[in-house]
C-alpha cells in the first residue's frame, strides 16, 4: 500500500518536471482547495492537496455554547446540506440524552433529508457538468434547485442555513400547503433528471471526458477512507440508512446504486440514481406520514409551546432555564454517523455533565474523500484533475470546518 | 426512555466481536471495556494500539476493515491528559467499535496507525495540528488546518475559545 502514502513536500529541480499550483482561486476547487502538482509535460506525476483556507474552528466554538446553541453552526459545515448536518447533531444529542423522538418529527426529518441531498446532488451535478465543460445542465439544475430552496424557505424561513431541527424533534409544524408543494415537486422531478440524462449519460464528450478516467479500486477506497458514492462507485455496497438505520429509514423500501468501475462515471451514475431513489423516498415519506407530535415529551429539554408559555407557569419556568442555563446532558459519548450526500457525516460528542458539550469532532466524509485525490489523478493527465476533483464532491466547509 | 448504566464488567463483554478478538489476541493490551448507549468501547495500551488496528483488521470472523475516525479529546488538568479516539467500522457486519488510548500530558506521542490504513493520515495530521499529540511513524506529520507558523494547538482545553491577542 505504498502507493497511498503521500508524497513529501513538493520540490522544484528535477530535469523534466515542473511544480504547478492549482487554486485556492482556482474556479473548477468548488472554493478554496489548493492543489499542488508535479507535472511532466501534460501528465501528473504528484499531487497534494492542500487545506485550511476556510478554517474556522468551529469544533472550538461549540465547546463554548449550549446543546441548543450548536444546531445553527452546525449548518455552516456544509453549505449544500445543512439539514443532514442539523439531523446527525440531534441525532447524537438525543442519543446521549436517551430522548425518544414522535414519528411524524421522524418522518419529516426523513422527508427533508431527502430533499437535501437532491439538492446537493443538483449543485454537485451543475457544477461537476460546467467543470468539464457542459454548460445547459449547469442551469437545468439550478433550475430545480431553487423550488427546493423555496421549499426549505417555507418550512424553515431560510433558504440555505435552515437549522430546522432541535434537540428532541423539529423547530415548528410545516405550514399549511408544505406537503402539497413537495408532491408537486415529486411529481415532476423524475421528467427533470431524464432530462439531465439526456444531456450527460449518452453523450460521447461527456463520456470520452468521464469513462475511464480517475479510477479507483474498492481495496484502495475502503484503504483510504472514502464513503458515499466515492466508495459505490468502486463497487462497495454500503449505505449507512439502509445498513445502520437511524430517523426511521427501515421504514423506507429503496435501492443502494453502486456501479463496479471505480471511474468518474460510475460515480456520477451513483449519484444520478440516487436522485432518483430519494425522490422514491419523499414520496414514501409524504404518502405515510404519521399524525401526532413534532417534539418529545421532555420538559426540561424541549422549549414548550408559545401558547403554553403564555398561560402555564410550570411552562415559563422551563422556557427560561433551557434559554438562560441550558439543559444537562448525562455523563458519556456518542458517535452517531448518517448518509450525507457526500459519505460518511458522523458527530463524535462528549459530555462531562453540564449543560455545554465537551467535546464536539465532526467526521468529514469529504476529508477522507479528499485523500482518495492523488491515488486517482497520479500518472493520469493534467485536465483529468478537474473532473476527477468534481467527481468527488468537496464542500471545503465540511473539510476545514 | 430511561438511560441503561454502562457496563465496564469485562467478562460481560466478552462476546462482542471486537472484544473476543483484541482479548483473545493480547489480553495484556486491553487496559478496559465499556458498553454504554449501545456503543462498545475498548481501552487499548498504548504500546499495542497499532497491532490492536492489524488484529481487529485481520479478524476473519468480523473484519473491521474500516477507519472511520480519529480524533482526541482532552481532560485537562487531570492526567492522563489526552484521550486519543479511534472509530472503526466493519463493512460486512455492520459492526461499530471505539478505541481509546490515554496518554499523559508529559510526551503526548503515540504510533501512527498509517501502515494500517493509509486513511488514517489526514485524521492523524489533524489530531496533530489541534491537539500537538505527535504520530510516531506517520509520513507527514505537519499542520493541516491551521497556519504552517501558528502557535499553539487550538483545541486544547488550556488554549482560549477567542485565541490569544
Amino acid at each position: 500500500m505504498a502507493h497511498l502514502n503521500p508524497t513529501p513536500v513538493l520540490e522544484p529541480g528535477q530535469d523534466r518536471t515542473m511544480i504547478l499550483n492549482m487554486g485556492p482561486q482556482h474556479p473548477s476547487t468548488h472554493g478554496v482547495l489548493r492543489v499542488l502538482l508535479e507535472i511532466d509535460g501534460e501528465t501528473v506525476v504528484r499531487m497534494m492537496p492542500d487545506i485550511g483556507y476556510l478554517h474556522t474552528g468551529i469544533e472550538k466554538t461549540c465547546e463554548a455554547k449550549f446543546y441548543q446553541q450548536v444546531v445553527p453552526l452546525t449548518d455552516r459545515i456544509d453549505y449544500l446540506c445543512p439539514l443532514t448536518n442539523n439531523l446527525c447533531y440531534v441525532l447524537a444529542v438525543e442519543k446521549l440524552l436517551g430522548l425518544e423522538i414522535p414519528p411524524k418529527a421522524q418522518w419529516l426529518r426523513v422527508l427533508l433529508n431527502e430533499l437535501t441531498r437532491i439538492n446537493s446532488h443538483l449543485v454537485w451535478l451543475g457544477t461537476h457538468a460546467l467543470d468539464i465543460g457542459a454548460m445547459t445542465v449547469f442551469l437545468y439544475c439550478f433550475r430545480e434547485r431553487e423550488e427546493i430552496l423555496k421549499i426549505f424557505e417555507m418550512v424553515s424561513g431560510q433558504r440555505m442555513m435552515t437549522s430546522y431541527f432541535r434537540v428532541g424533534g423539529i423547530a415548528l409544524e410545516p405550514p399549511l400547503g408544505f406537503f402539497d408543494r413537495v408532491r408537486d415537486f415529486a411529481g415532476y422531478f423524475p421528467e427533470k433528471v431524464d432530462e439531465y440524462e439526456n444531456l450527460l449519460t449518452g453523450n460521447p464528450i461527456w463520456m470520452m471526458r468521464t469513462k475511464g478516467v480517475a479510477r479507483m479500486t474498492a481495496e484502495d477506497a475502503i484503504a483510504l477512507g472514502a464513503t458515499g458514492p466515492t466508495l459505490r462507485g468502486s463497487g462497495v455496497d454500503i449505505d449507512l440508512r439502509r445498513d445502520m438505520p437511524y430517523s426511521s429509514y427501515e421504514k423506507f423500501q429503496f435501492k443502494v446504486p453502486i456501479s463496479q468501475e471505480g471511474d468518474v462515471f460510475a460515480r456520477y451514475m451513483c449519484r444520478v440514481q440516487e436522485l432518483r431513489e430519494s425522490i422514491g423516498i419523499v414520496r414514501q415519506a409524504l404518502d405515510g406520514m404519521p399524525e401526532g407530535p413534532i417534539k418529545a415529551d421532555a420538559p426540561g429539554v424541549v422549549l414548550p409551546d408559545r401558547e403554553k408559555m403564555k398561560t402555564q407557569m410550570e411552562s415559563l419556568i422551563y422556557h427560561f432555564k433551557i434559554i438562560t442555563e441550558g439543559f444537562a446532558v448525562p455523563v458519556g459519548e456518542v458517535y452517531q454517523a448518517v448518509e450525507s450526500p457526500r459519505g460518511e457525516m458522523g458527530y463524535y460528542i462528549v459530555s462531562d455533565g453540564t449543560a455545554k458539550p465537551y467535546r464536539v469532532h465532526m467526521r468529514s466524509a469529504c476529508f477522507a474523500n479528499l485523500q482518495t485525490l492523488p491515488t486517482m489523478c497520479e500518472g493520469r493527465l493534467l485536465a483529468d484533475v478537474v473532473a476527477a476533483i468534481g467527481s468527488i464532491d468537496i464542500v471545503l466547509g465540511e473539510i476545514d470546518r | 426512555m430511561p438511560l441503561a448504566p454502562a457496563i465496564t464488567d469485562l467478562d460481560q463483554l466478552k462476546n462482542h466481536p471486537a472484544v473476543a478478538r483484541v482479548v483473545g489476541w493480547k489480553p495484556e493490551a486491553v487496559t478496559g471495556v465499556k458498553f454504554d448507549r449501545d456503543e462498545m468501547t475498548i481501552f487499548v495500551d498504548r504500546a499495542y494500539i497499532r497491532e490492536a488496528c492489524i488484529a481487529l483488521k485481520d479478524d476473519p470472523a468480523c473484519p473491521f476493515n474500516f477507519l472511520s475516525d480519529v480524533t482526541c479529546v482532552d481532560w485537562y488538568p487531570a492526567e492522563p491528559r489526552f484521550e486519543v479516539v479511534y472509530h472503526l467500522l466493519s463493512i460486512p457486519k455492520k459492526e461499530r467499535v471505539r478505541l481509546k488510548v490515554h496518554l499523559n500530558s508529559a510526551s503526548p506521542a503515540i504510533e501512527s496507525i498509517t501502515s494500517v490504513w493509509p486513511g488514517a493520515n489526514y485524521f492523524e495530521r489533524e489530531v496533530f495540528d489541534l491537539f500537538g499529540v505527535r504520530f510516531t511513524g506517520h509520513p507527514y506529520l505537519r499542520r493541516i488546518l491551521m497556519p504552517e507558523d501558528w502557535e499553539g494547538h487550538p483545541l486544547r482545553k488550556d488554549y482560549p475559545v477567542e485565541g490569544y491577542r
